[in-house]
């Protein structure tokens, strides 16, 4: 090893000023394939009280289940109009949208698909480094089957899945809250 | 079948914690709770990757984007992205903020009693190219005082987003220069615990880099999770049964 990570530091309380550029919220337009979903959530301090000044980023693969990137190497097609990341920042009380397609299953290790899930980064004022968490998907059966999902205790598992919003297939709530009972799973995934 | 190899974690003491007290915003905002280490699958291992079609070729240059040249010292912050094994980290996204010379952002939060520069907006980006150097051209931006507690001034410095190939190599970070008197101050540069770590995100003045006539050069280099030397494999007992 040459020289071990930069030290991640704070994205502070001005961020938009170098990160709008790519401000994305809506992920997917009218023409990609895939079943399309609205999530929308806050994201919550420690108070209770939302935080405006926070920046959401999402990863995740079209609705096959792959991802726009040379290292997801499997045999199925990527969808020219689909690029995978949004970057949401955080409005006055902490909500935040997106509009996005579905992802399909990704193979997990040994193989066996991984429930359909969107990866997130969290970044804020008050973050010395990002959190990371994902959003999985309500009354999808393969999540009792994922991979990530088994290891976290199973009464907080939840705090990963999103909520139908009553009376609306396609509106999923799904909220970041950074300590409390409740408080959001968040995973190490290194930096 | 994919053979992946995910990305090393960080050594002890080489990042910062969430929770870190004498950064006062941190204190309801870090978890409570231990975070749940995974092993990187697909969806860590890939990443967004930004083409040339997503960057402007203008946007490295912070002192050309108004009618007037800003004003303050003119300098060049150049360097490489690598990995920790030093291997170059090529057409990657570069994203730059930073306030004025006078420690003021452009930005509605900021209340700083200190002037606004119409000729200076503060935001740039660039890719880095196929030997992983970037470069970009701006002014020295000025210390600024700040709330965390009485006569708190943040040292100058420079906010870099750095994407990698991977959303597990994805980096946030702030550059500072050598020999600012406030550095050793500053709860947010020690929020690291080990030294040697810290000094990484101080940059080197830089000689070849200095433009005569022009502009100080400065020299940054950004390093990113390094590959694990074998893929990941499920433990023979699989933790969910």
């Amino acid at each position: 090893m040459s020289s071990p990570a930069t030290p991640s530091q704070t994205v502070g309380p001005f961020f938009t000023i170098g990160c709008d550029r790519l401000k994305t919220d809506e992920l997917a337009g009218p023409n990609v394939p895939g079943e399309r979903m609205e999530v929308s959530g806050r994201v919550i301090d420690g108070d209770g009280v939302g935080i405006p000044d926070a920046m959401l980023e999402v990863w995740q693969a079209n609705s096959v289940g792959k991802y726009a990137h040379p290292e997801d190497t499997q045999d199925k097609e990527i969808d020219a109009g689909f690029h995978g990341f949004g970057r949401i920042p955080t409005g006055a009380n902490g909500e935040f949208r997106f509009i996005t397609i579905k992802p399909g299953p990704v193979p997990g290790p040994g193989g066996r698909p991984q429930a359909p899930h969107i990866a997130v980064s969290v970044f804020m004022r008050g973050l010395l480094r990002r959190l990371v968490t994902r959003v999985y998907f309500p009354e999808e059966a393969a999540n009792d089957e994922d991979f990530v999902l088994n290891f976290v205790e199973a009464a907080r598992r939840g705090t990963l899945i999103a909520r139908r919003v009553s009376g609306e297939s396609n509106k999923l709530e799904w909220n970041v809250l950074l300590q409390g009972e409740n408080e959001t799973v968040f995973f190490d995934i290194g930096l | 079948m994919l053979n992946l190899r995910g990305f090393r974690r960080p050594l002890p003491g080489t990042q910062p914690n969430h929770l870190h007290p004498p950064y006062l915003s941190s204190i309801k905002r870090a978890p409570t709770k231990p975070l749940v280490a995974i092993p990187h699958t697909l969806s860590e291992i890939t990443g967004p990757l930004f083409g040339s079609e997503r960057a402007d070729v203008k946007a490295f240059d912070l002192t050309k984007q108004h009618s007037g040249e800003p004003l303050g010292e003119r300098i060049v912050v150049s360097g490489r992205v690598i990995d920790e094994d030093g291997r170059v980290v090529p057409h990657t996204l570069v994203e730059i903020w930073q306030c004025n010379a006078a420690g003021r952002y452009l930005h509605k939060v900021d209340q700083h009693d200190a002037p606004l520069d119409p000729n200076f907006t503060g935001c740039g980006h660039t890719l880095t190219d196929a030997r992983g150097c970037y470069r970009f051209v701006t002014i020295r931006p000025g210390a600024y005082p700040w709330k965390n507690h009485h006569n708190a001034w943040r040292p100058a410095h420079i906010h870099f987003s750095v994407f990698g190939p991977a959303f597990a190599t994805r980096l946030v970070t702030q550059m500072y220069f050598p020999g600012d008197a406030l550095i050793p101050f500053d709860p947010i540069f020690n929020c690291t615990a080990d030294e040697a770590a810290r000094q990484r995100m101080i940059s080197r003045f830089d000689w070849q880099t200095t433009l005569p006539e022009q502009a100080l050069g400065f020299h940054f280099d950004l390093v990113l999770a390094g590959r694990e030397a074998t893929p990941w494999e499920p433990p023979a007992r699989a933790k969910n049964k």
